[in-house]
């Protein structure tokens, strides 16, 4: 080899190709040096100190943040390093809950994993841990405080592949915490359930919230008929809990499983997907061909639309209007089922098992109700359901292979590839093409907007009609095109969105895997998936054209509205985010908010803020009006403004302002 | 305080962090002179007023609380209109800051963890060096920087300030 | 030519001007009164003494001046009233020195300033009672010149503290300030200032040591056009002011030397990051930026090279480890000030990832000085690899504290004994034969000893005996000072300021500190010592940054330097120096107790047993060392607590 681009460790000498560090150069070498917070698609941040190295002249150096040099000699074990390993791990667990065998990261912890290879014996300090209570009100995660190592592996990865920044250090030194702004319930603050942090945490600080129990409840109730329905990306990953390698397509055992816990129908989420496909690209000819409400934007994930709800409201009419497939399923099942099973509808009980922690949050939305119950009933997470498997001693290898419950559990290929980044936007256009250029399609795979780039795109030009579609994923990556978007700069027609990187294979309640190479072969089994099927596409399933025979008429149109499709809401980012400007005496009152968002100042809310102070203390009105400064209504673009009451008076100024509240209070006095 | 001037203190408070935000340009990058002139301006940090500084720079409330907390000039907690800060530096120490800091907490009976009167009227603090070891051990009184102290002179100091209160 | 802009500077800047308008404007003036107005003396009533000078002498019908507004032909006259930075001595302040005399008055009063107006100022007569005595030989001494404190000092950083008034730029001009900021932006090449300060040997003040001159060359050859140039004058350390005093007392030489390092590496915009605990020297460095930009030495096209330097000034928000260089820049990045991995270094990706040179406010003040004298010069003065004078603060027990200047080589008990007049006990009494350490560097250096009282002192020797230069904290500790308890001190602050990021230093502090306290209270074991050790060496070697690097300094040379101290306490639950109140033991000395039963009365518990008027005995098993029983003994026979 040459010594121009090699360096040795351990004495083996190792060939530098372009690694960002010595970590992943000493990982490609075989040797797996212990991190905490190392993550290869978040910055260095250099903090758990387990990463040590010693090179030779320069000294010990974390291997994360050293880039490697030709030449240099390394040694990644020497006794130094090995000691100083280990007092790091024994120091944390000092100040660590140490409660394993209940912690739902129980074997599968970072940290006690590396206790064990590390070989730390005992913890020789005192307990240092003063506990925190719980926040369990988030309903797809719970954070337990008193396990956080302060890796920061969640800030970043919120921060840096969410855009978000939900959570965050705060405190100094010993009072080091990560937790949401204000020490806030994760509830109460912008987090949009994804999960990321869940799934990069390495220890049980984060994890997604468990049903089980609520699942083993309706199994465990003779009076209830309880179904599943199992989504796409769960097929290529359930395996790796049970020691698979990842990638194997498990469908019919996973089957088998969830049928020997106790679940009366087993169906396919990808029956709702290929209903999607039909509704959301009917939406989309429509829009296209009026050349309105463009770009649309995809609606399936709920960490995006939570997203786009907080952030970019204005954008809101631009967002698909259809349920996402977990809801679809759930209110066509409750719709159709009580009849073809003959059960109540309010013995009915709905599962879904899920890649992801944000349809756990989704299933709760009120919305999604009707009649006082929920269209999903519990959600499990990918990982909860091969849990179910091992505490009912279903030992998973040795299922034999069932097949799915019809009619719910027919699909093709095109819903199947739901679970990939890219795999909405190839399903809606197999569906499309064929519908807009009126002839059968030949080849099926558009394999343009398949792949791993954060950004991707294709243009397609169907008889003069030119389509211009984006995929992203990461909501890093979907801010850039919402702000374009929200500028009115956007040049896509059609835009998907996954929070997760990836799409839904990697979603964060998939069984959590180091490999890096696991996200590519979970995708790759999809995509097989869709090929070992007869039909591609989905206007090919006929299960779904009965369904609309029987039950949902015309796509797209009167029942399938009500059944399929949703509406949207501007959310608060965070509670408690106005500042009140005067105060009277308590009770109801005209609620007055001036947005002094950046924008809005800039074009004087200021000043209309201040007279309406003016006016109100003038007139004494303290006891019937309210005013406070709020931001952002989102509505940037026709600031500044204002809000009196429900109604807010975009372009405002001075006298608009005074005259709607006067308004207001008269009428509310007559 | 009426409501009226209540209101009126409340509006100009706000109107000051406008304007403070607007001098720093709305710049993220200028967060901690924001933050520094908004607790100048409040004499601390409300919460209300950190997620609207996020708001506007267009940043996480996250972050802004996390640089909130960092910095141990921040306080999201209102102090007192005195704050006593004893120096705890080195030299200080050597000279016997500790039994002052005791002899303070006791008059005011305050604790280390609860350290401002109910009144209002006194925040005690230690800080690890004010530079001014010369004089070892200081304490410094709002801006007014006091050496040479013993429990005894720095009580004195609380006493007088009892009586140019009361006097008021 | 005159650039038009708000009022500003006509160009070209002429210097010796200003100089010599200065010199022509002051020559009448008959007398010269500086009161020191450094923290110090301030807090001391200097401003009071300040006041009552202006008042008094106009009252007294003298002609008396406050300002030097620097116009042409105006000539002043009279008795010149100004105020200085920090003159050093401050533990006698406050200070006032009368020139052209030389007299220097300490402890000064407002009620001494009618008498020294009278006296002094109209008779030329020497107030006695006003000077300092040296205690050494009683004598009265007359200035600077005869205070030992100062005469064993080699004052060139601070020497215009002091002197000049730190709000005049046209004083400072006068002593011929500005002047090596013209030689480099006139005479000199980029490359020449960074091989002039390589060929100074000049090496960081900040604490590392690192040589100023490759850092500035490193950052020099980066590519890139925009540089910055950050003063780091966040001086946390406890027990060191050094950097406050510079940048009270003479805050152009810290402009100048930023100047001169801009020119150096091509940077147009700096940083001076001043600590927040430091209100007057923010206001003096923000008030010395305004003057330098009136004159136009700031801002652009600066003595015509074409070459423009911008300079903000930041105040830091209360965090030690922002001291550290990555925590300070991501700091006015407006961050949470938390340090980053090395490499990248700052030179390499610094403030907003560009390159940037970051340096001491001492070092930057220094290069004024080395471009004028020349580096040759230069290097004669301290030793070979340390070449220049360090400031120190001299704090602790020793009788003269305050602020002092050496060239390096200097040893321990020049600066303890002569400059610092010998060690004192609590009480602040002469204790002859009372040293016992000497704490230097701050938390982060360690303790020297006895046997190091005569090493020459320099970077290199430091470190050869496990100590550093650090910040330049000097405190002295006397014979009554328990090692342990000190080590924990130190402790107690690095666990307080650890930013909280890296493991070792938010963990390993955390449990060395408790560590420590099982040994003040007596809970330690054997084992204490080597597990103390093992995360010791573990934080050091292991740690992020340099706070956690050096936390374990003060564990580590306290074991070293005073083992059989720290077993006392382990072994013999003994505390030597008495200090540690859980291993007290109190004690009846057989002969000197009368058998008077006081304390048999006063212990309550019930501890002390014995017959009236024959020795009593205290039951160790029964006391919980309240120390009641001392206090009441009329004999002194109790010891022990
Ligand atoms: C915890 C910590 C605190 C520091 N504090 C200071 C300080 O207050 N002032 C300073 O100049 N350097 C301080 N330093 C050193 C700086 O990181 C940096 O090395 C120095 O400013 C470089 O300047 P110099 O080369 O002129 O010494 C500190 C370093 C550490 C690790
Ligand atoms: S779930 Fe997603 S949005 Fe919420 S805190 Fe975690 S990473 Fe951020
Ligand atoms: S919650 Fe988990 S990922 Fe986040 S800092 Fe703590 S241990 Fe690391
Ligand atoms: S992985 Fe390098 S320090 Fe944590
Ligand atoms: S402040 Fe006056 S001598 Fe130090």
């Amino acid at each position: 080899m040459n010594a121009k681009t090699t360096l040795t460790i351990d004495n083996r000498e190792v060939r530098i190709e372009g690694e960002k560090n010595l970590l992943e150069l000493a990982r490609k070498a075989g040797i797996d040096i212990p991190t905490f917070c190392y993550h290869s698609s978040l910055s260095v941040y250099g903090a758990c100190r387990l990463c040590l190295v010693d090179i030779e002249g320069r000294g010990i150096v974390t291997s994360c943040s050293t880039k490697p040099e030709p030449g240099m000699k390394i040694r990644t074990h020497t006794e130094e390093i090995r000691g100083m390993r280990k007092i790091a791990v024994e120091l944390l667990l000092a100040s660590h809950e140490q409660n394993c065998p209940t912690c739902a990261k129980n074997t599968t912890c970072e940290l006690q994993k590396l206790a064990r290879k590390l070989g730390v014996g005992e913890v020789r300090f005192k307990p240092t841990l003063r506990p925190q209570p719980l926040d369990r009100t988030s309903a797809s995660l719970v954070r337990n405080p008193n396990k956080c190592i302060l890796c920061g592996d969640c800030v970043r990865a919120c921060a840096e592949i969410q855009g978000i920044g939900a959570i965050d250090f705060a405190g100094r030194g010993a009072n080091s915490c990560v937790v949401p702004a204000f020490g806030k319930n994760l509830d109460e603050v912008e987090c949009v359930n994804c999960g990321l942090c869940a799934s990069v945490c390495p220890t049980g600080a984060l994890t997604p919230k468990s049903e089980i129990e609520a699942v083993w409840k309706d199994l465990d109730n003779p009076e209830k008929t309880v179904v599943v329905q199992i989504a796409p990306a769960v097929r290529v990953a359930l395996g790796e809990a049970f020691g698979l390698e990842p990638g194997k397509i498990e469908t019919g055992r996973i089957v088998a499983g969830l049928k020997a816990l106790g679940f009366d129908q087993v169906y396919d989420t990808c029956f709702a997907a290929d209903l999607t496909v039909l509704e959301e690209a009917t939406e989309f000819i429509a829009r296209k061909t009026v050349g309105e409400k463009l770009p649309q934007f995809t609606s399936c994930c709920p960490a995006w639309v939570k997203y786009a709800e907080q952030f970019y409201p204005g954008l809101l009419p631009n967002l698909s209007s259809c349920r996402s497939p977990q809801q679809m399923f759930g209110s066509l099942a409750k719709k159709i089922l009580p009849e073809k099973l003959g059960v109540k509808r309010e013995n009915l009980s709905i599962v879904s098992v899920m890649p992801c922690t944000a349809k756990k949050f989704e299933a709760k939305l009120d919305k999604f109700r009707r009649d006082g119950m929920p269209d999903v009933d519990h959600v499990l997470t990918t990982q909860e359901a091969a849990r179910m498997f091992e505490e009912a001693g279903i030992r998973f290898r040795d299922l034999a292979p069932q097949s799915m419950d019809m009619p719910l559990g027919f699909k093709t290929g095109a819903g199947v590839i739901f679970g990939a980044s890219g795999g909405v936007t190839e399903a809606a256009l197999r569906y499309a093409v064929e519908k807009i250029k009126g002839v059968e399609l030949d080849a099926v795979d558009f394999h343009e907007v398949r792949g791993e780039a954060g950004l991707r795109e294709a243009e397609y030009n169907l008889d003069g009609l030119q389509i211009k579609v984006a995929i992203v994923h990461g909501l890093a990556n979907a801010k850039k095109l919402a702000e374009a978007a929200a500028r009115g700069e956007c040049a896509y027609d059609f835009i998907e969105v996954m929070a997760c990187p990836g799409g839904c294979v990697a979603g964060a309640g998939q069984p959590v895997s180091k490999e890096p190479t696991t996200r590519a072969e979970r995708t790759a089994a999809l995509y097989e998936a869709d090929k070992m099927l007869q039909l591609h596409k989905s206007q090919d399933n006929h299960l779904v054209a009965e369904c609309y025979q029987k039950h949902l008429g015309e796509i797209g149109g009167h029942k399938s509205h009500e059944l399929l499709h949703t509406s949207y809401r501007s959310r608060r980012r965070i509670c408690g985010e106005s500042l009140s400007l005067l105060d009277g005496a308590q009770g109801e009152k005209l609620k007055v908010s001036v947005c002094v968002g950046t924008s809005c100042f800039v074009r004087g809310s200021q000043k209309i803020l201040e007279a309406l102070v003016k006016h109100v203390q003038e007139n004494s009105l303290e006891n019937l009006v309210d005013v406070q400064a709020t931001f952002c209504f989102e509505r940037c673009g026709d600031g500044p403004n204002v809000r009196v009451g429900e109604t807010v008076i975009g372009k405002c100024d001075i006298t608009t302002a005074i005259k709607a509240v006067e308004e207001k209070l008269a009428a509310a006095k007559s | 305080m009426t409501a009226a001037t209540e209101n009126q203190t409340r509006f100009r408070h706000f109107a000051k962090v406008c304007e403070i935000l607007s001098k720093h340009d709305h710049m993220p990058s200028k967060l901690i002179p924001i933050l520094q002139e908004v607790q100048e301006e409040y004499r601390y940090l409300p919460q209300e007023v950190l997620t609207f500084v996020a708001t506007s720079l267009d940043i996480p409330p996250a972050q802004v609380y996390g640089v909130a907390t960092f910095y141990a000039h921040f306080t999201l907690k209102p102090k007192g209109k005195y704050v006593i800060r004893l120096c705890d530096g080195t030299a200080c120490h050597v000279r016997g800051s500790n039994g002052i800091h005791q002899a303070l907490l006791k008059r005011l009976n305050l604790t280390e963890t609860c350290n401002t009167t109910p009144d209002m009227l006194f925040t005690v603090e230690t800080v690890s060096c004010l530079g001014a070891c010369g004089l070892a051990p200081v304490i410094v009184i709002n801006e007014d920087v006091h050496g040479q102290m013993t429990p005894e002179s720095a009580l004195k100091l609380v006493d007088d300030i009892f009586l140019q209160e009361n006097v008021n | 030519m005159l650039k038009g802009q708000n009022g500003c500077a006509t160009k070209p800047i002429n210097l010796a001007k200003i100089a010599t308008d200065y010199a022509a404007q002051t020559k009448k003036l008959a007398r010269r009164v500086v009161i020191c107005a450094g923290t110090g003396c301030v807090a001391n009533g200097s401003l009071k003494v300040y006041r009552a000078f202006v008042e008094g002498i106009a009252k007294a019908g003298l002609p008396v001046v406050t300002e030097l507004t620097g116009k042409q032909g105006t000539l002043v006259d009279g008795i010149l009233v100004s105020r200085s930075g920090c003159q050093g001595f401050c533990q006698m302040g406050p200070l006032v020195t009368v020139e052209p005399d030389g007299i220097l008055y300490t402890r000064v009063k407002e009620k001494d300033v009618a008498e020294i107006i009278e006296q002094t100022l109209k008779r030329n007569e020497v107030i006695d009672r006003l000077l300092f005595v040296n205690p050494a030989d009683g004598k009265h001494c007359h200035g600077q010149n005869d205070i030992p404190f100062y005469t064993r000092q080699h004052r060139m950083v601070l020497k215009a503290c002091g002197n000049v008034d730190p709000e005049d730029i046209n004083e400072y001009i006068r002593n011929s300030g500005y002047a090596a900021a013209e030689k480099a932006y006139v005479k000199m090449t980029a490359q020449s200032v960074c091989e002039e300060i390589t060929f100074a040997a000049l090496r960081g003040r900040g604490g590392g040591g690192f040589p100023t001159g490759k850092k500035w060359e490193l950052t020099r050859i980066q590519p890139g056009e925009k540089k910055y140039v950050i003063c780091n004058g966040d001086e946390g350390d406890p027990g060191a002011f050094m950097d406050r005093s510079v940048m009270e007392g003479n805050p152009h030489s810290v402009i100048e030397g930023m100047m001169i390092a801009a020119l150096a590496i091509g940077a147009d915009e700096g940083y001076v990051y001043v600590r927040a605990e430091y209100p007057l020297a923010v206001k003096r460095i923000r008030k010395a930026v305004v003057e330098a930009e009136r004159l136009g030495l700031l801002g652009d096209d600066i003595f015509d090279s074409g070459k423009n330097f911008r300079l903000h000034v930041m105040e830091g928000a209360g965090a030690f480890v922002c001291g550290e260089e990555t925590a300070l820049m991501a700091s006015i990045e407006g961050k949470r000030g938390t340090p980053r991995p090395k490499p990248p270094f700052p030179a390499q990706s610094g403030l907003w990832g560009k390159p940037t040179v970051i340096n001491n406010v001492e070092t930057l003040a220094t290069v004024p000085l080395i471009i004028n004298m020349g580096a040759a010069e230069f290097r004669r003065l301290g030793t070979k690899g340390s070449p220049g004078t360090k400031t120190f603060a001299l704090t602790g027990h020793v009788a003269n504290t305050g602020l002092i200047e050496v060239p390096f080589g200097a040893t321990l008990r020049e600066i303890i004994f002569e400059i610092g007049g010998g060690i004192i006990d609590d009480a602040g009494k002469p204790f002859p034969g009372g040293f016992k350490a000497v704490q230097i560097g701050g938390p982060s250096g360690g303790c020297l000893i006895e046997e190091h009282l005569d090493l020459p002192l320099d970077f290199d020797s430091l470190r050869g005996v496990g100590a550093m230069v650090g910040s330049g904290g000097l405190v002295v500790m006397n014979k009554n000072t328990c090692m342990v308890k000190m080590a924990r001190f130190f402790m107690q602050f690095t666990q307080n300021e650890s930013c909280g990021k890296c493991v070792l230093c938010r963990e390993g502090t955390k449990q060395m500190l408790a560590l420590l306290d099982d040994i003040i209270a007596g809970e330690a074991t054997e084992e204490t010592i080597s597990l103390l050790r093992e995360v010791a060496l573990a934080v050091q070697k292991g740690s992020l940054c340099g706070l956690g690097k050096t936390a374990p300094n003060p564990v580590l040379s306290t074991l070293r330097n005073f083992r059989a101290e720290v077993e006392a306490h382990i072994v013999q639950k003994r505390c030597p120096a008495g200090q540690c109140k859980a291993l007290v033991m109190p004690e009846i000395i057989a002969e000197k107790c009368k058998g008077c039963t006081a304390c048999v009365k006063k212990c309550p518990v019930g501890a002390i047993s014995g017959e009236v008027k024959k020795p009593h005995r205290i039951d160790p098993e029964k006391c919980i060392k309240c120390g009641a029983c001392a206090q009441v003994c009329k004999f002194g026979a109790v010891v022990g607590v």
